[in-house]
C-alpha cells in the first residue's frame, strides 16, 4: 500500500504531519511515539528573537475544544538552530519550520537562515490571533499577503514554502489564489479561530489575553468546508488542519481536497494520536480496497 | 515503559460530600512516581470535556496509584462516576517533584484542602521528624486525617470554623512553629500545596522570616508533558511550565 504524498518538491512517506505549536520541537513526543513514522514535523513557530509569550491563564476548555493564547512563546532562531534542529535532524522525517515576524524583512531573514541550514520546508505563519504583531496583518490583507509571499519566495531558492491561512475571511479561495500566484508551493489551513470565553462567576474573561484561538473537534466542520473551498481554487497542494482527532477525520479532510493533514490539539489528549492516525488510514484504505492514498484526495462525490 | 498507559479503576470512594479517593491499577508496566509528581487523567471519551485533568498522586502502593480529588467542575463530576473495573488512559508520572530536605533542616509540610494529596506523598517518604499541617474550611472538608496520624512527624489539623482540630488556618500554625523554632535555632524548610491565597500568605511569611521552601503550583494545562505551553507561571527566570519545570518551584522564584 502506498501512503506517499507530494507537497511541492517534498515527498512525504505519509500524509500525517504535526501542527505547529502543538508538537514543541519534537522532543516532548519522542518518548511516546517513533518520530520516524511521521510524514513531517512542523515545529513551534520561530521568530528572530525569543518571545516570552502571554501571561497566564493561557488556555481554557470550551465544548469539544479549547482556547489558547500562548502568545507565540519561542526560543528564537539562534537557539532553535543551535539546540533543537540538530535533534530533529536525527530522524527520518521531514522538518518544516513555522516562522513569524513583524515585517517582510523578518520573514526573509528567517527563511534564508533556515534554508542555509537545509530545513525541508518553511511554513509562513500569517495568522496567529494572539499577538498584536503576529503577522496577522499579512493574513488579513490580500495585498500584504502577496507581497510577503513573493518577497520570501524570491529570497530563497528551492526550500518548500507553505502559507498557513487565517480562517476569518468570507473568501478563503481568494487568499488561497494569492498564495499560489505569489509563489507559495502549498497552503495549510485553518489556523485557530479567534474566540472568547467568560467566567460568569467573576465576570472576567477566562484568558488573560481576553481572546484566544479555538481549536479541537469543535472547529473541524469549518475547517473541512474551507479546505474544500480552497482546494477548488488552486492547483497547489492544500494541507488540512482543524480538529483532526482520528483517521476518520483525516480521511474527511483528504476527501475534501487535502493532500496532507496536520494533527494539532489531538496530540495534547493522546500523544500517540499521529501514529494511530497513520495506522487508521492504512486500515481504511485496506478495507476500501484502495492501494494508493492519492486516489482519495479530493475524491468527494457530489451526487 | 511508556508514561502513556491504561489503568483500571480499582475503587472510587467518596470521602465526604465533595471529595473522593480514586485507586487506579496500571495495566502496563509503569514508572514509579516521586513525591510531588502528577498524572493526567482521562475523564471521559467523548470530546466534551476535551482535555485530561492533572492530579498529584496521593499514595503509591505496590500495585496501585491513589488520587484525592474534589468535585469542582465538569471533569471531576465525570470522575465521580468512574466505576470499579472501568479502564481509562492516563499519562504520568509527570513534572518535577519535591527535592528532599537537606541535612540539618526540619521540614514543615502544609496541605491546604486537596493540596494535602501532593504533600502526603512527600510526608510518607520522610525518614526524620517533620511537621505536617493540614487545613480546610470545616471538618467535612478535611481529608486523610487518619492517614496523617500514622505518619512519622507531628501533625496539626485545623479548620476555619473550628469544627475539627484547631480553629484557624495553616498559616497561623506555621507562624507559631517558625517563631518557636527560631528561638531554638532550628532551621525549617517549607513544603506547601493548596489554594493560592494560602500560598501567597505562606510566601510572605517565609520571606519575612528568611525561610526557604517549595510550593507545588497548579495552572490550566492541555497536555501535561511540556508541549502546549499553556501552564506557564511567572518566575524570576521568566515563564516556566508547571508541567515540566514544575509543579514544584522554590518559593523565592515565584512571581505573584
Amino acid at each position: 500500500m502506498d501512503l506517499t504524498v507530494h507537497i511541492g518538491n517534498l515527498k512525504l512517506k505519509n500524509p500525517v504531519m504535526t501542527a505547529s505549536g502543538t508538537f514543541g520541537y519534537g522532543e516532548e513526543y519522542s518518548e511516546f511515539i517513533n518520530l520516524n513514522r511521521l510524514g513531517a514535523i512542523v515545529v513551534k513557530g520561530i521568530s528572530l528573537e525569543p518571545m516570552e509569550g502571554n501571561p497566564p491563564p493561557r488556555i481554557c476548555e470550551t465544548p469539544c475544544g479549547m482556547l489558547n493564547a500562548i502568545g507565540l512563546q519561542n526560543i528564537g532562531l539562534k537557539r532553535f538552530l543551535g539546540e533543537k534542529l540538530p535533534y530533529l535532524r536525527k530522524f527520518n522525517t521531514k522538518v518544516i519550520v513555522n516562522i513569524l515576524g513583524n515585517t517582510i524583512r523578518d520573514y526573509i531573514r528567517l527563511a534564508q537562515a533556515l534554508e542555509d541550514e537545509r530545513v525541508d520546508g518553511i511554513e509562513l505563519n500569517v495568522s496567529c490571533p494572539n499577538v498584536k504583531k503576529g503577522g496577522i496583518i499579512f493574513g488579513t490583507d490580500k495585498k500584504m499577503l502577496g507581497r510577503l509571499i513573493s518577497g520570501v519566495r524570491k529570497s530563497i531558492k528551492k526550500t518548500l514554502l507553505i502559507t498557513k491561512l487565517f480562517p476569518n475571511t468570507s473568501n478563503i479561495h481568494e487568499f488561497a489564489k494569492i498564495a499560489e500566484d505569489s509563489g507559495s508551493d502549498a497552503i495549510s489551513l485553518i489556523n485557530t479561530i479567534p474566540a472568547m470565553a467568560i467566567d460568569i462567576e467573576i465576570w472576567r474573561p477566562k484568558l488573560a489575553n481576553i481572546t484566544g484561538g479555538l481549536s479541537g473537534p469543535a472547529i473541524r466542520p469549518v475547517a473541512v468546508r474551507m479546505v474544500w473551498e480552497a482546494s477548488r481554487a488552486v492547483k497547489i497542494p492544500v494541507i488540512g488542519i482543524g480538529g483532526t482527532m482520528n483517521s476518520d477525520d483525516a480521511i474527511e479532510f483528504m476527501l475534501a481536497g487535502a493532500t496532507a493533514i496536520q494533527v494539532g490539539t489531538a496530540n495534547f489528549l493522546n500523544p500517540k494520536s499521529t501514529v494511530e492516525i497513520i495506522d487508521g488510514i492504512e486500515k481504511y484504505l485496506k478495507k476500501k480496497g484502495i492501494n494508493n492514498i492519492v486516489d482519495i484526495i479530493g475524491a468527494l462525490c457530489y451526487a | 515503559m511508556s508514561r502513556y498507559f491504561r489503568a483500571k479503576v480499582v475503587s472510587n470512594l467518596p470521602l465526604n460530600k465533595k471529595s473522593n479517593l480514586l485507586t487506579l491499577r496500571p495495566l502496563e508496566r509503569a514508572k514509579n512516581p516521586e513525591p510531588g509528581q502528577f498524572y493526567m487523567i482521562e475523564v471521559g471519551n467523548s470530546y466534551d470535556p476535551l482535555l485530561k485533568r492533572p492530579f498529584s498522586y496521593f499514595r503509591k502502593t505496590s500495585e496501585d496509584i491513589q488520587f484525592l480529588y474534589a468535585v469542582r467542575g465538569k471533569g471531576t463530576l465525570l470522575m465521580k462516576d468512574f466505576m470499579e473495573g472501568e479502564i481509562i488512559n492516563i499519562i504520568g508520572p509527570l513534572g518535577t517533584g519535591y527535592p528532599k530536605p537537606s541535612r540539618g533542616y526540619i521540614a514543615v509540610l502544609i496541605g491546604g484542602g486537596t493540596g494535602i494529596a501532593s504533600i502526603f506523598s512527600l510526608a510518607e517518604r520522610l525518614t526524620k521528624n517533620a511537621y505536617i499541617l493540614h487545613g480546610a474550611k470545616c471538618r467535612e472538608e478535611l481529608l486523610a486525617v487518619n492517614e496523617l496520624k500514622s505518619l512519622k512527624g507531628e501533625s496539626f489539623i485545623c479548620t476555619d470554623d473550628g469544627s475539627f482540630g484547631e480553629k484557624g488556618t495553616t498559616v497561623e500554625i506555621l507562624e507559631e512553629i517558625l517563631t518557636q523554632n527560631s528561638r531554638l535555632k532550628t532551621q525549617n524548610l517549607i513544603y506547601a500545596c493548596g489554594p493560592r491565597a494560602m500560598l501567597e500568605a505562606v510566601s510572605k511569611l517565609a520571606a519575612d522570616k528568611g525561610i526557604k521552601g517549595y510550593f507545588s503550583l497548579v495552572e490550566y494545562m492541555a497536555c501535561g508533558f511540556g508541549a502546549c505551553l499553556g501552564c506557564a507561571v511567572k518566575t524570576v527566570h521568566g515563564y516556566k511550565r508547571v508541567c515540566k519545570e514544575g509543579p514544584v518551584f522554590p518559593i523565592e522564584e515565584i512571581v505573584w
